[in-house]
């Protein structure tokens, strides 16, 4: 047996190292992957019928779209906040940019539910920014931002802007200045340097960053739930309700699969392009 | 604030960047800085601007039984999660990059479905587990659960400091009689503390914010997300504005004490 075809890969110094992947792989896979794939598996429980009800009841596909819609636009809101930010950070003097970073790490690690019960004072009815619209005279009445769609936008922004800045300003800081010199010293005007040369070697930044924005949008739970008062309804609110309220696993488990595919979808479909793009570009 | 590095810069860009620049600045730490004042309000419902000043949200918070044991029930399960996924993220990223067996890559791959995964669906599931089990309610059961989303933080970050290590200086060591462990713990370790202290902050802050998981596994025993999550949505009182600065200056804190010994405030985020 030993000095059989595969004796080479078993011999001892192949394996060196494993042991210490044991213990934490093995604690993954114990409270990890194996409650969820048992979760996950309620969805086939003997038919097949919670997976068809939860693409094909109007309400759940309506839940659905809403919040990709949802992840999309905080997504598209993120990166017209981040990029310039990114690129002020990329060519300030690096004095300046800690500062700035200050001002991005600052709030990205202060609690969700302090940032959260923030929003809620400033935006509240009688909160800050109705009382200061309303007594420079720009409205009459309050606006409401909260219970809607507006918090819930405001509010997860804030707290996935970083995480656009971040992987934008990593790319940025990497750009070749001579490239852009080159292109001006060719007497290209400045929109153009900037479509044709500069955003398509940042286009790996912007792709990074909006998976990842993309990807825990739709998957948030604390922001909607608190700043859309429930009137906004996402795929982790409906997963939430179907387990606590209707005690409906099976279709909890349904919901999250579903959910799930999306973001393994998005997140390895882009993480691929992103890999050809290096390549080839 | 922003000079010209390259030459095409024009003045108006400038211009536009440093306002975009203050109008985001602004719009990232606006919610920080109101929490301030209203909790040093003396109205006895959220009020802005305070008709006074007092004190008395903090000592509400400090003399509260329930606000407390939340607390201290959050810093033990903070604590305790740091400890465990230092060390379980510390062994995995020592195994990733030092090993030389095949699918290490396909490993990798398989401790970081934590963070892919969305939150709520692994609280579900466990939720689902632990109640068989009889584990909700117990600080513990927490624990166990946040490690598995914080080990994927210690095991990024220390890998990536492990791969600018020359394994040779440990190789050095063992030749000159070191044991493999005394190798790493006296000349490797040593190199890469500032990455593991990061990934303590990160572990540690993690664990502390972390309100879904703990939501379904804390049962009637809440951590201080979870009653801050209970406050928000049944009375706005400003006690937790109070505890709203406090924890933005623990933040600060844990900020400047990783700056000073981690790998410094930028490469924390990432």
């Amino acid at each position: 047996m030993r000095r059989g075809l595969f004796s080479l890969n078993l011999s001892r110094k192949t394996w060196s190292g494993i042991g210490g992947a044991v213990p934490p792989i093995l604690y993954i896979t114990l409270l990890f992957l194996l409650p969820v794939l048992i979760f996950l598996g309620g969805a086939f429980d003997d038919t097949p019928r919670h997976l068809v009800r939860s693409v094909s009841d109007p309400l759940y596909q309506r839940v659905l779209i809403d919040t990709l819609m949802l992840g999309l636009y905080v997504t598209g809101i993120c990166f017209i906040l981040g990029y310039p930010l990114a690129y002020a950070l990329s060519v300030m003097p690096p004095r300046w940019a800690l500062v700035g970073f200050a001002f991005l790490l600052l709030p990205f690690w202060t609690s969700l539910l302090v940032r959260t019960y923030a929003w809620m004072v400033l935006l509240g009815r009688n909160g800050v920014i109705n009382n200061l619209l309303m007594g420079l005279g720009l409205i009459d009445t309050p606006v409401s931002f909260l219970n809607n769609m507006s918090g819930v936008l405001i509010g997860m922004v804030h707290v996935l802007l970083p995480y656009m800045v971040f992987p934008l300003f990593d790319v940025m800081k990497r750009v070749d200045g001579s490239l852009l010199s080159a292109a001006e010293g060719l007497g290209a005007p400045g929109w153009k340097i900037f479509l044709r040369v500069y955003l398509p070697l940042t286009l790996p930044g912007i792709l990074a960053g909006s998976v990842l924005v993309f990807v825990l949008s739709i998957g948030f739970y604390i922001t909607p739930a608190l700043l859309g008062g429930g009137r906004v309804a996402t795929m982790a609110l409906m997963i939430e309700r179907q387990v606590r309220e209707f005690l409906d696993w099976d279709f909890a488990a349904a919901l999250s699969l579903v959910l799930l595919i999306c973001t393994l979808l998005v997140s390895i479909g882009l993480g691929r392009l992103l890999r050809g793009k290096e390549i080839h570009g | 604030m922003t000079p010209s590095r390259t030459t095409g810069r024009s003045p108006a860009l400038n211009l536009f960047l440093v306002i975009w620049c203050a109008l985001v600045f602004g719009f990232l730490m606006a919610p920080l800085l109101i929490v301030f004042p209203i909790s040093f309000s003396s109205a006895s419902y959220l009020q802005f601007p305070p008709p006074g000043w007092s004190l008395r949200w903090y000592q509400a918070y400090l003399s509260d039984y329930a606000w407390m044991d939340a607390t201290w029930r959050s810093v033990k399960v903070a604590l305790a999660t740091t400890v465990l996924s230092t060390v379980l993220g510390t062994m995995l990223a020592f195994s990733l990059v030092r090993g030389r067996y095949p699918g290490r890559a396909a490993l990798g791959q398989v401790a970081n479905t934590p963070l892919l995964v969305p939150t709520i669906i692994y609280s579900v599931a466990v939720y689902g587990l632990f109640a068989q089990m009889r584990l909700i309610g117990q600080w513990w059961g927490i624990v166990l659960a946040h490690t598995v989303l914080a080990i994927p933080y210690v095991t990024i970050m220390v890998s990536a400091a492990l791969k600018t290590v020359d394994p040779r200086l440990e190789q050095a060591a063992i030749g000159l009689g070191a044991s493999r462990l005394t190798a790493i713990r006296r000349v490797t370790l040593p190199i890469i503390r500032p990455a593991i202290i990061s990934a303590m902050f990160l572990a540690f802050i993690s664990s502390f914010d972390e309100l879904v998981v703990a939501m379904f596994l804390g049962g009637v025993n809440m951590t201080l997300p979870k009653k801050m999550f209970d406050n928000i949505v049944n009375e706005i009182d400003p006690t937790i504005a109070a505890v709203s600065v406090l924890q933005i200056l623990l933040v600060c804190v844990c900020l400047l004490l990783a700056k000073r010994f981690g790998m410094g405030g930028q490469k924390i985020g990432v």
